[in-house]
């Protein structure tokens, strides 16, 4: 086990990922500001035809437009008053000014988070290393990747890259937030730096990886500021049912034409007519008006809006996606990996019980084992000397004149020899067996069940002599990371397996599995046996996310659907994963997971709402169409509304003013709670749909009610 | 009380005749069902080996061309054909065309009338023979899609599974009824007609001499041809006047089982689907959402025909009148003066009477109107057009979602259309991306689901446009208004769900090709009706089968906690809530202008 890599392990950080979650008002002036003007500047037909619902809205207000233009040029053959057209114009650019503004605030925010992490990769000075070992001073923005700087304390590090020589604490506070440093060192699976972190001791060489400005950093920063956004499939696929929803209410409204006018001209001849009766069914503005309402304009225009706003929630909580299909795979995860080491148990194992052997008490063994181990630096003795100290020995100290033994891989044990001496060693239980016998003394029989009994519950027996005896035995076991269970459960609620990777050998790997409440394990680990095992579960249809930051993790990162690099990790571990958590926290893939599902949550709620509005429109627009010529269709106008016109108008107000009303919920995410399936579909789907049924009938009462009361309408 | 015996009768009968036929139905489509001999020979002879869903779909495109072939061919030389004692002549080529693609399509809209214009060949070369296919072609859609959804590349032979549909399923079934209908009195005879003489000397006229005018009865295969027009959801009647004739359902015990017959095989198929899958309990939150949808029609249709008054003839339609605002007008508005007829003391306390059988019951016609569309068969025993205009929107409603059952295959298959884009819609609200028995939807699987989905409402929305505005429609129409407008709206829309029930009042018979005096734009019908009912059928099936076909090759993701259940009552609402939504936004506007208008105005049939 490499010791050294656990000190650099990071800090409990169960919650502080929701702690450091930069909350920012959703409507803040620098971001509203320049999303306004970018919502005019989108107007641009060639930017709206990619987004096919508000692409009809904008034809059919340029249209209404000219049908305004004609009417004023010419005489208006219509009943109702020009100012109907206009307002009724100007609500349908309203219309696509809303879902262009909410596009743009999110690209706005996703901007301004990424600018204050770009921020810290300034211009800063760089010592590149000449061929001679000499070093000149370079501007970063000079450097190419291969090239290789020393960085010593109190400088920061001009690039990404990775420790070629040295070792040394970095403060990385300036991309995590974190403010404890973490180690850094050559060779190993923690040698990666980023560009923009400062070094705080010792002196580093660092290999630059990546040249200033296509960092990969850099890169994926472009990618979250939606400069080169690509639509993930499943948006692609609901653009597409979003764009047949529309072709659809096309066919609806067209065929009203003829089927109004067929009306038209019966009525017309009941009644006995010399000139033709007209109603607004036949109206081209309002048919418009109603094509609008119709299309899934809410969810059309929010749509860009959500995908953006999941990268930026994942950004806030420092993770970097490469994509938005890996976002939104994250959702759709069955299986998530995780390393036993640093996530589920505290780094090292630790001293919790000292078993006696014959002629030794609890204490004796406990004061032994510590006078062992006061000058032993590892976490194992340090964990000793404590759990002696916990049972009120206070502290103590090696007595003057011993002189400490350290663990070499030759004896397989450490210890102490005190002046008198005395000779007290810990160790793998053979090497002390052959310590005590090397002395004449007797192994007791007894020592191999106690220390098979030890071990067979995932523990590691230390054995204690003390000159030719056997004292007893330190049992050193993992401690789990507190509050992780809760996390895990969670997880099993949302329908996750968990699935733990250790190199302890299965029995091991079994009890603390067990204890961590995981539903699985692969013991003894290797690189390969955790591709086979991302590979048997992806071959049974299963979704495998991983977490990882070694370069030898990199093949089974690369072939998991969700890879978490580390950002602490190597370059080969970031390179294959598809994202990467700029605290390097294991328990990140738990927020990984939380975004995706909101992301999908909040798309399929929207949908859900946007298209469950439309009955409410229906009743308000088709009886004030028929007003002309079937004013007996007033019967199913169930909000008994003002007039044909007041009608027709709150229904493209309310179309219009729901965007807004909605760009929260698209930017923060519908909240997911983890349920289990069936209770969140009842429970979205009563909000969501039936909410959706309702909302638009009061809504648009409401308007109606307003509008009238102000006397802004005939 | 006594108006609701015949329909909760017929769905609990149903469902209860559903659970074992489905298991019979999943057995025999299996291959589990091993024939005797003689009948393994053709099985064998049939079998042209394991298709893929490809060329599944090809066989089934061509045998369907077949089938229009040798349709139009029979129609075409009836005048020729044996079996023609009263020498019928030949129809018109238009309304050759339109009765082609009606009964190859299922569909069984008639703009003839059998009696009167086909042989007892006819009938059965034509009629009795496409019931059988067509009605086949649709149930092995239907076994190919859930073969597919297996994760089976190959998803059976076309030909083996019309034979099992054929022989297996429809032959035995229908003689069974057959002869059940036989010993309630439906004629079953190659004599074509017979010439009596009625109780009432000179009721039916005199002839030149002045002597009392015999009747022409018309006789035929009718037991033959009621039993599978009704099992295999078929509806195209023998008579003119279909299952009302008193020689297609003769008493009260054949209309119950003359309406159970179109409810079995849609029914069944619903728990065959899961059945073969695997998945009862999803089967069965299908079944219980199309289950309510019919309640729900029937409850309507019952309630507004049977339990209230034709509003045309209450006190409040003559005391209502309304304006229409007309600046032009004195006073700014025009009155719209009362009906002339409103107030007529009709009693109406047994509901609206018009155009219904009263031997089968007074609720068995809107009863029937409401069972026969849901499951598109079409038979209807009640005149459609004299349900009060709201129970009308019953029958429509059937017809516009296509998927309460619906016709074998087929209306499963719209179902599962709209239960892909409720999933892809409203189940990502679980937070993954939407998949069906563990396969993810992805865009090809949803462009062909929206495929299936438009067809429907273009081939129903387009020409009642263009019908509605222009003479081909207003010169048909018996009563023009709202109520010419519903008889327009529901001739489309039963062409396109492959229905083939007919609201009547149409002129769209053209007769026989040298019919001196034809209706004036039964042409325009049979051709634009002959063209959606073409587009409603094929275009659906296919692109269901690709659908499957390509979501059936995906990796299928096991269960887990947070995958969408689709066997919950959750899930049924979710289904239930995606149909009725949907299905209101296409069609509410056609309900408005025809059958709502006319129920709240004041012009009875569009006066």
């Amino acid at each position: 086990m490499n010791m050294t890599a656990h000190i650099s392990d990071p800090p409990l950080k169960v919650h502080s990922a929701r702690k450091k979650m930069r909350r920012k008002p959703i409507f803040s002036m620098d971001v509203v500001a320049p999303a306004l003007k970018d919502a005019f500047v989108m107007l641009r037909p060639d930017v709206q035809w990619k987004n096919p619902v508000m692409f009809v809205v904008e034809v059919g207000a340029v249209l209404t437009l000219v049908y305004i233009v004609m009417a004023l040029l010419g005489k208006s053959e219509s009943q109702v008053p020009i100012s109907y057209f206009v307002s009724l114009d100007a609500w349908l650019f309203v219309t696509v000014l809303f879902a262009n503004f909410a596009t743009a605030i999110a690209e706005a925010r996703g901007k301004a988070q990424a600018e204050s992490l770009r921020r810290t990769r300034r211009d800063t000075v760089a010592h590149r290393r000449l061929a001679g070992g000499a070093t000149e001073e370079v501007s970063s923005t000079a450097l190419r990747a291969g090239d290789e700087v020393v960085v010593d304390a109190g400088q920061i590090i001009p690039g990404d890259g990775e420790i070629v020589s040295g070792i040394a604490s970095i403060d990385e506070s300036a991309i995590t937030g974190e403010s404890a440093p973490v180690i850094r060192e050559s060779g190993g699976d923690r040698s990666g730096v980023v560009g923009g972190t400062l070094v705080i001791s010792d002196s580093i060489v660092v290999r630059i990886t990546g040249a200033s400005g296509e960092s990969f950093l850099d890169k994926m920063i472009g990618l979250v500021e939606g400069a080169i956004r690509q639509r993930t499939p499943n948006e692609l696929a609901l653009t597409l049912v979003l764009s047949a929803l529309t072709l659809i209410f096309l066919i609806v409204v067209i065929p009203l034409v003829p089927m109004a006018a067929n009306a038209e001209q019966y009525m017309t001849a009941y009644l006995g007519l010399d000139k033709p009766l007209k109603s607004l069914g036949t109206d081209v503005p309002t048919l418009i008006a109603l094509l609008v309402c119709l299309i899934p304009t809410t969810i059309g225009a929010l749509l860009a809006a959500i995908g953006i706003a999941g990268m930026e929630r994942a950004l806030r909580n420092n993770i970097i996606a490469k994509s938005g299909k890996a976002v939104e795979t994250a959702g759709d995860i069955d299986v998530v990996l995780f390393d036993k080491t640093g996530t589920i148990t505290v780094g090292n194992r630790q001293a919790t019980e000292f078993l006696p052997m014959a002629g030794y008490s609890a204490e004796e063994v406990s004061r032994l084992s510590a006078v062992a181990s006061f000058a032993d630096e590892t976490p194992e003795g340090k964990s000793i000397v404590k759990a002696y100290e916990a049972k009120g020995n206070g502290s103590a100290a090696l007595p003057a004149g011993a002189r400490f033994v350290a663990f070499s891989a030759q004896t397989r044990m450490s210890g102490v020899d005190l002046p008198d001496g005395q000779r007290i060693r810990k160790g793998a239980s053979d090497a002390i067996a052959s310590f005590v016998k090397s002395l004449g003394g007797a192994v007791p029989d007894a020592l191999r069940s106690v220390v098979e009994r030890v071990a067979s519950k995932g523990a590691t027996p230390l054995v204690v002599a003390n000159n030719g005896t056997v004292a007893g035995v330190i049992v050193l076991s993992d401690i789990l990371k507190p509050g992780m269970k809760e996390r895990f459960d969670n997880l099993r609620k949302m329908g996750l397996r968990t699935v733990m990777i250790t190199g302890d050998n299965p029995l091991t790997a079994a009890t603390i599995a067990a204890q961590a409440g995981m539903d699985d394990f692969l013991a003894q680990a290797t690189p390969e046996a955790k591709l086979d095992y991302i590979r048997k579960e992806q071959a049974e249809g299963k979704l495998v996310a991983m977490m990882g930051d070694g370069t030898n993790d990199a093949p089974a990162l690369a072939q998991a659907d969700v890879a978490l690099a580390m950002n602490a990790g190597t370059q080969a571990a970031k390179e294959a994963s598809n994202m990467v958590d700029l605290d390097s926290d294991p328990t990140k893939l738990i927020e990984v997971v939380e975004i995706g599902k909101q992301l999908l949550m909040t798309r399929g709620a929207l949908t859900t709402f946007s298209i469950a509005n439309d009955i409410a429109k229906y009743f308000a627009i088709i009886p004030a169409l028929f007003a002309g010529t079937l004013p007996w269709l007033k019967g199913i106008d169930v909000m008994h509304l003002h007039s044909p016109t007041s009608a027709i108008l709150s229904a493209i107000i309310f179309n219009a003013l729901i965007i807004p009303a909605l760009i929260p919920v698209a930017l923060k995410g519908v909240k997911y709670r983890s349920l289990g399936a069936d209770a969140l579909l009842r429970r979205n789907l009563l909000v969501w749909g039936v909410g959706g049924v309702v909302v638009p009938f009061i809504g648009i009462k409401l308007i109606d009610m307003v509008m009238t009361g102000l006397h802004l309408i005939a | 009380m006594k108006l609701w015996i015949i329909p909760i009768g017929l769905l609990l009968a149903a469902t209860l005749c559903a659970i074992p036929l489905s298991r019979y139905f999943a057995w025999i489509m299996d291959g589990k069902f091993r024939p005797p001999r003689w009948l393994r020979f053709f099985e064998k002879a049939l079998d042209t080996g394991e298709q893929t869903w490809k060329s599944y779909a090809v066989s089934l495109i061509v045998f369907n061309a077949g089938l229009f072939v040798t349709g139009f061919v029979v129609l075409a030389l009836q005048p020729w054909m044996p079996m023609n004692q009263d020498h019928k002549g030949m129809l018109a080529p238009t309304t050759i065309f339109n009765s082609v693609v009606s009964f190859m399509t299922n569909t069984n809209l008639q703009h003839y009338a059998g009696d009167v214009n086909l042989s007892n060949f006819s009938q059965i070369f034509f009629c009795i023979l496409n019931m059988f296919l067509s009605a086949s072609v649709g149930f092995c859609a239907l076994v190919a899609i859930i073969r597919a959804f297996r994760g089976q590349k190959t998803v059976g032979n076309f030909f083996v599974d019309m034979w099992r549909v054929f022989v297996y399923l429809f032959l035995p079934a229908s003689i069974l009824f057959a002869v059940f209908f036989i010993s309630q009195g439906s004629p079953m005879s190659f004599q074509s007609s017979f010439q009596v003489t009625t109780l009432e000397p000179g009721s039916m006229g005199t002839n030149d001499k002045g002597e009392p005018a015999r009747q022409t009865i018309v006789t035929g295969p009718v037991a033959a041809l009621e039993s599978i027009k009704m099992l295999g959801t078929n509806g195209g009647g023998f008579f003119g006047m279909n299952a009302s004739h008193p020689y297609e359902n003769p008493t009260a015990a054949s209309n119950f089982f003359n309406t159970l017959a179109m409810m079995l095989f849609p029914f069944a198929l619903v728990l065959m689907y899961g059945r073969m899958l695997g998945k009862m309990r999803h089967s069965w939150v299908i079944f219980s959402v199309m289950l309510l949808m019919m309640a729900g029609t029937i409850i309507w249709s019952v309630y507004f025909d049977t339990m209230k008054p034709n509003p045309a003839f209450t006190s409040r339609a003559a005391s209502r009148t309304y304006d229409i605002p007309d600046k032009t007008a004195p006073g700014g508005k025009i009155d719209v003066c009362k009906p002339r007829v409103a107030g007529l003391p009709v009693d109406q306390h047994l509901g609206n009477l018009e155009g219904k059988e009263l031997r089968f019951g007074t609720s068995a016609g809107a009863t029937y109107a409401a069972v026969t569309t849901d499951v598109t068969c079409g038979s209807v025993n009640a005149e459609a057009d004299a349900l009060n205009p709201l129970a009308a929107l019953a029958p429509l409603t059937g017809m516009w979602l296509n998927c309460i059952f619906g016709g074998k295959g087929v209306g499963l298959m719209n179902f599962l259309m709209f239960l892909i884009l409720g999933i892809f819609l409203a189940g990502q609200m679980v937070g993954r991306t939407p998949e069906y028995l563990g396969k993810k939807i992805g865009g090809r699987e949803v462009k062909l689901v929206v495929i299936a989905l438009l067809m429907h409402p273009i081939m129903i929305l387009l020409p009642v446009g263009l019908f509605a505005a222009t003479p081909w429609g207003m010169k048909a129409e018996s009563n023009p208004g709202p109520h010419g407008f519903t008889q327009i709206t529901y001739q489309f829309s039963s062409a396109s769900a492959n229905n083939g029930s007919a609201f009547d009042g149409l002129g769209v018979s053209y007769g026989f090709n040298d019919n001196p005096n034809p209706a004036p734009e039964a042409r325009a019908w049979d051709i634009a009706t002959g063209l959606v009912m073409l587009f409603g059928r094929y275009l659906p099936i296919i692109a269901m089968i690709a659908m499957a076909g390509f979501l059936g090759e995906k990796k299928s993701a096991p269960f887990g906690l947070g995958t969408l259940r689709d066997d919950t009552v959750t899930f049924g609402f979710l289904l239930l809530g995606t149909v009725v939504v949907v299905g209101a936004l296409l069609f509410l506007p056609l309900a408005a202008l025809g059958p709502i208008a006319e129920q709240l105005g004041p012009i009875p049939f569009g006066g």
